[in-house]
């Protein structure tokens, strides 16, 4: 097995346990430990993917989750998961992963094409190439999302399973590098319930990959105390391998816990694959460390060109040495870092410096080692197609401005660049804290954060780079944190000493100048270069955020982690203007891509949304309902017999309702009980008709407004005693209804003594309906169902099928009709028996489809369908309802207001089609006038529209067939019967129809009452 | 994620409460006599404040009470929480 860049030995990988992956269909080795990403550099792997716009060869650049060039596919089938960061996958046995955005392959990709056209795919390619004509926008996106397509979703359900987890905690801690534990450990100390997550397999950041030293020891040694100390502590919890991905109002953060990804897919056994947590903390500590930036020069994309902390992360945690001979591009003295370990490793090593004369601790020490350093000097360019194989360099001029004299030329096989820090102010940003530019140290830190968001910044994230203050800074923070919080005094113990290296500046160089056009890619993912944003520049986007779209910068799934800073500073130098002037994007949550999968947790399937089912659920599936959702509950729709369409399923539980009798399950209806001496006043005040002389055991019926005098609930409501009331609603409207009396009892009447108690699901409802109701209920009740002893609008107890019931004699079809309400334990029991004792009555279950046919026959309004929040009981016809007597209900004054008094309102009204077989669609609107050829851009006006339409088999045509019926709102439309109105529909017909009263049958109501 | 304090049960998560807009807006005790105008203000007009806001609020997931809130719309922060019934507390930088 060929690991050829792999050291002998050194690193944090065990080598007691090879693994064996495969990338792109070949083989590899690795080490328990590994990522991908190094072990795939362990094997000499450069070229991983291609870029986005321009189809570049990409290789790797950093080793974290700030990686925009190695996305790769990983795994197939179910378990294939996207534009996943190679250096952050932890290597397992069996992996296999594969490039994409490559076609055929990675190293034969057509769409390399891109970049021999690149000066045709400038900054804004989309909008200026693609705006026209817009039927062509679809052609052009439909190719252009092929061509850029990053990976592949997969295309089967997800195996995996996945948990939201909530939970408080005094101190949340977001990183686990010195900073971090600090932080934990004297936050712990204080008995405070404290949370540390880092996203990393193992607690200790920077330290993972250094040679720092603290207290005279190794600094691992220092973070293995420490953990094991935390380790003793009941209240702390640790998190490994868990992002804090999102910071919200009220120190409200989220964060993804990866419980199983590093075993491979199907391996994790029980376990969830991810977590995600939602952790609502007194106090948070920021520790999440900085981002090393890339130096923008010619050429800097090709692969084998990293980060240079990246290349002494390879080295030290991963015993991967990524070239054997390294040019180190620096602005600071971190570069030299790497050059020390790079040499130490067995490379040769250079390091071009921009500074003119850096003489700092490491630059001797490198120097001593023997790296060649060369002073003042920019690289102007690269070589080398699939992976790098050397730089030209050139000395600059004395403002960084140009470069000057004759140029050299370097073999090497990786260039590192260190561009200088970023803190990741990610979600110190996303809790809204500002930031301030430190214009000495070149970086963005925090300044303030909100009142709200209680945090700290420690480390490296608040600007503070050297270890021994970054200790410090933890221990302090996390006292103070805990006392925040309400536990001990804040008092810090003493830092231990650190690694101390005295640091020269930073020397800022956003653009790194070259002679002639090469490109300078300061964003990656995106091919987004400094010309790109010069150009952004020049055609006026000045606002970051434009420019921010106008180039895709930082669009990509590293949302730009790695190129913000060098971006702001090549816009600031084009706009020539300070960086704090040009500003920042706005960091948005998550903070890297966390699954939907895990967003989701247990929320899937069944436990997605509950479904309200009613106690005769058993039935209705054991006899094939189709089932509909109205509200969270399940209702049967309509009940099929094998063979039938839902036509001629609806066409036929119409007529045998009709006919003889009809049963539905009517439980979802909502019910309020309602108590208490002022009951009636209540009752008054919510409904526009008088209340107070309905007798004990009768109902009545009642329309709702809101205090726009607009209609939003109706039902029927029963006096059950002098001060008791039994109230339905809509099956919809339940809950609504219930609040809107809880909110006026409370808010506005609170002296009025009532109390309201829904009663939906204590109550299972049947209702039979049909000339044969009568002679069935009779069969099974004690109840005297005598027209004189229980007339329409009625209602008595007593029992039926052997248990207690309230029988309400109240119709929503037209028909004699029963409501039959038993406790809801009894409700199957009832069904079933009347479907038994029904059956000589050719008993006919039925939907919500029938119910609403059989209803607008009647011309009985669905709140919601035939109503839209805009109509008042007059606009439906139901003048009748509103008392004109009563000096006050919710909505009677809005009744005045000039708008509803001006006339040409919509008004309900019936429609019936010329042609009796059309079906006019729900929603269709009626034209005011139409004209069979419109001149271009001139437009009529809708008049109304449909808002019920069925076929029914009890109207009949002039063919003495079923016919099509109608419920309209219509401009004047109660004025309007008689009138033939047009109604054109999606397929270029103009259907006409006739304006009648919104009742088709039964008009006098005699079959009800009967 | 907003933390509200609900007068009668303590701090909540916001996922368990209704927000009811303006608050200390009464019904006209006699709608009746109200001009279309005044009518008008009541169901429609509201301050839309950037700043210090009076609001209710309706702890639907929980006890289901009303009650009344003061918020920095700015900052989102919460100054105050008192019940239905009570006078408004005047608070710091409100400038109504
Ligand atoms: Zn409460």
């Amino acid at each position: 097995m060929s690991q050829s860049y792999r050291l002998e030995s050194g690193g944090k990988i065990d080598r007691a346990k090879p693994l064996s992956f495969t990338f792109n269909g070949k083989s590899y080795g690795g080490y328990q430990g590994d990522t991908l990403a190094s072990a795939l550099i362990a094997n000499g792997v450069k070229l991983v993917g291609r870029s986005f716009k321009y189809h570049r060869p990409r290789g790797f650049l950093s080793a974290g989750s700030d990686e925009p060039n190695a996305v790769v596919q990983l795994e197939e089938g179910a378990y294939t998961d996207p534009n996943t960061r190679a250096t952050v996958v932890e290597l397992y046995d069996g992996l296999k992963a594969a490039s994409q955005n490559c076609w055929p392959s990675v190293n034969h990709d057509v769409g390399e094409i891109n970049s021999l056209f690149a000066r045709f795919l400038p900054a804004g390619f989309y909008y200026k190439t693609f705006m026209w004509p817009p039927k062509l926008w679809m052609w052009y996106e439909e190719r252009i999302r092929h061509a850029a397509g990053m990976g592949v979703s997969p295309m089967e359900s997800d195996p995996d399973k996945y948990e939201n987890l909530y939970t408080h905690c005094d101190v949340l801690i977001a990183g686990g590098g010195p900073a971090g534990l600090a932080a934990a450990l004297t936050a712990g100390r204080t008995g405070a319930r404290v949370i540390i997550a880092d996203e990393q397999d193992q607690m200790g950041g920077a330290l993972l990959s250094s040679h720092d030293e603290i207290d005279g020891k190794p600094a691992m040694v220092w973070v293995e105390e420490t953990l094991a100390e935390l380790a003793t502590m009941p209240e702390v919890r640790i998190l490994p391998r868990t992002t804090v991905t999102g910071y919200y109002d009220y120190n409200w953060l989220t964060a993804l816990e990866k419980v199983t990804d590093h075993k491979g897919p199907g391996n994790g056994g029980d376990s969830v694959r991810q977590r995600f947590w939602k952790i609502r903390a007194k106090q948070v500590v920021l520790a999440t460390g900085a981002i090393e930036r890339p130096l923008v020069f010619a050429e800097n994309d090709r692969p084998g060109i990293m980060m240079a902390s990246a290349v002494r992360t390879y080295i030290n945690r991963y015993g991967v040495l990524p070239g054997k001979e390294i040019l180190v591009f620096a602005n600071n003295d971190s570069g030299y870092l790497t050059a020390i370990d790079a040499i130490k490793a067995g490379a040769r090593v250079y390091v071009a410096d921009v500074r003119a004369n850096p003489q700092g601790d490491l630059v001797k020490q490198a120097e001593a080692l023997g790296v060649k350093i060369y002073r003042n000097t920019a690289i102007t360019g690269t070589r080398g197609r699939k992976a790098v194989t050397g730089a030209e360099v050139m000395e600059l001029n004395e403002d960084g401005t140009d470069v000057v004299g004759s140029h050299y030329s370097i073999d090497c096989d990786i260039i590192a660049m260190a561009g200088g820090w970023n803190p990741t102010v990610h979600l110190f940003s996303q809790s809204r804290g500002k930031l301030r530019w430190d214009e000495a140290a070149t970086m963005f830190v925090p300044k303030e954060g909100v009142a709200i968001n209680p945090s700290r910044s420690v480390g490296c994230c608040n600007g503070t780079m050297n270890l021994g203050a970054v200790l410090a800074e933890g221990l302090g923070a996390g006292v103070r944190a805990a006392r925040d919080a309400g536990f001990g005094d804040g008092s810090a113990p003493e830092a231990p000493t650190a690694t101390i290296v005295a640091e020269e500046p930073v020397r800022a160089m956003w653009e790194v100048p070259c002679h002639g056009h090469k490109k300078k890619f300061h964003e990656f993912q995106n091919d987004s270069t400094s010309a790109d944003l010069q150009l952004a520049t020049r055609e006026g986007m000045l606002s970051v955020e434009h420019t921010k779209r106008y180039t895709t910068t930082g669009m990509g799934t590293d949302q730009g982690k790695t190129s913000n800073v060098t971006g702001l500073g090549i816009m600031a130098a084009a706009q020539n203007r300070g960086i704090p002037a040009v500003g920042t994007t706005t960091f948005r949550p998550p903070y890297t891509p966390q699954a939907f999968g895990a967003i989701t947790g247990q929320n899937r399937r069944e436990l997605f949304e509950q479904n309200r089912t009613t106690s005769m659920q058993p039935w209705h599936e054991s006899h094939g309902a189709v089932f509909e959702d109205v509200g969270d509950w399940k209702r049967p729709w309509y009940f099929p017999k094998p063979g039938e369409s839902m036509h001629d399923a609806v066409q036929r539980e119409c007529k045998a309702t009709r006919d003889g009798v009809g049963i539905m399950d009517a439980s979802t209806l909502g019910k309020i009980d309602i108590q208490g001496p002022d009951s009636l006043q209540l009752l008054e005040m919510l409904y526009t008709n008088a209340w107070a002389k309905l007798g004990i055991g009768r109902c009545r019926y009642g329309v709702m407004l809101n205090e726009h005098g607009m209609i939003f609930d109706d039902g029927v409501t029963t006096r059950l005693g002098e001060n008791h009331f039994h109230m339905t609603t809509t099956t919809g409207g339940a809950a609504r209804v219930m609040g809107w009396l809880e909110e006026w009892l409370q808010t506005e009447w609170p002296d009025m003594q009532v109390y309201c108690t829904s009663v939906t699901e204590q109550w299972a409802v049947a209702t039979i309906s049909g000339p044969r109701a009568r002679a069935l209920l009779s069969e099974l009740t004690d109840i005297d169902l005598d027209v004189d002893s229980l007339p329409f609008m009625g209602m008595t107890e007593g029992n039926v099928a052997g248990v207690p019931a309230r029988v309400y004699r109240i119709s929503f079809t037209g028909e004699v009709a029963f409501e039959i309400n038993v406790p809801q334990a009894h409700g199957l029991h009832l069904w079933e028996t009347l479907m038994a004792l029904g059956e000589k009555y050719d008993i006919c279950p039925y939907g919500t489809e029938t119910m609403h046919v059989l209803r607008a026959e009647k011309g009985f309004i669905i709140v919601g369908q035939d109503t839209d929040g805009t109509c008042t009981p007059m606009d439906v016809g139901m003048d009748w309802i509103v008392s004109k007597k009563k000096e006050d209900f919710l909505g009677k004054r809005s009744f005045s207001r000039s708008d509803n008094i001006k006339g040409n309102r919509k008004e309900l009204v019936g429609l019936l089609t010329e042609d009796p077989k059309i079906v006019l669609p729900e929603g269709a609107h009626i034209a005011a006038e139409t004209d069979p050829k419109p001149a271009m851009g001139k437009y009529t006006k809708a008049a109304g529209h449909v808002t019920s339409s069925y076929m029914t088999p009890n109207i009949t045509g002039p063919d003495g067939e079923g016919r099509s019926i109608a419920l309209a709102v219509l401009r004047n439309g109660q004025s309007r019967h008689g009138e033939t109105i047009t109604v054109p529909l999606m397929d270029g017909r103009m259907v006409k129809a006739l304006v009648t009263e919104p009742i088709f049958f039964d008009k006098e109501g005699e079959r009800t009452r009967g | 994620m907003l933390t509200i304090k609900c007068p009668w049960c303590g701090d909540r998560d916001l996922t368990e409460f209704a927000a009811g807009g303006e608050g200390h807006i009464a019904r006209p005790l006699e709608p009746a006599t109200q001009s279309d105008a005044e009518w008008g203000d009541y169901i429609y007009t509201r301050k839309n404040t950037k700043g210090i806001h009076y609001e209710r609020w309706m702890h639907a997931q929980g006890c289901r009470r009303w009650f009344n809130a003061v918020r920095d719309t700015v900052s989102d922060e919460f100054l105050a929480f008192y019940k239905t019934g009570e006078p408004a507390p005047k608070v710091e930088g409100d400038g109504s």
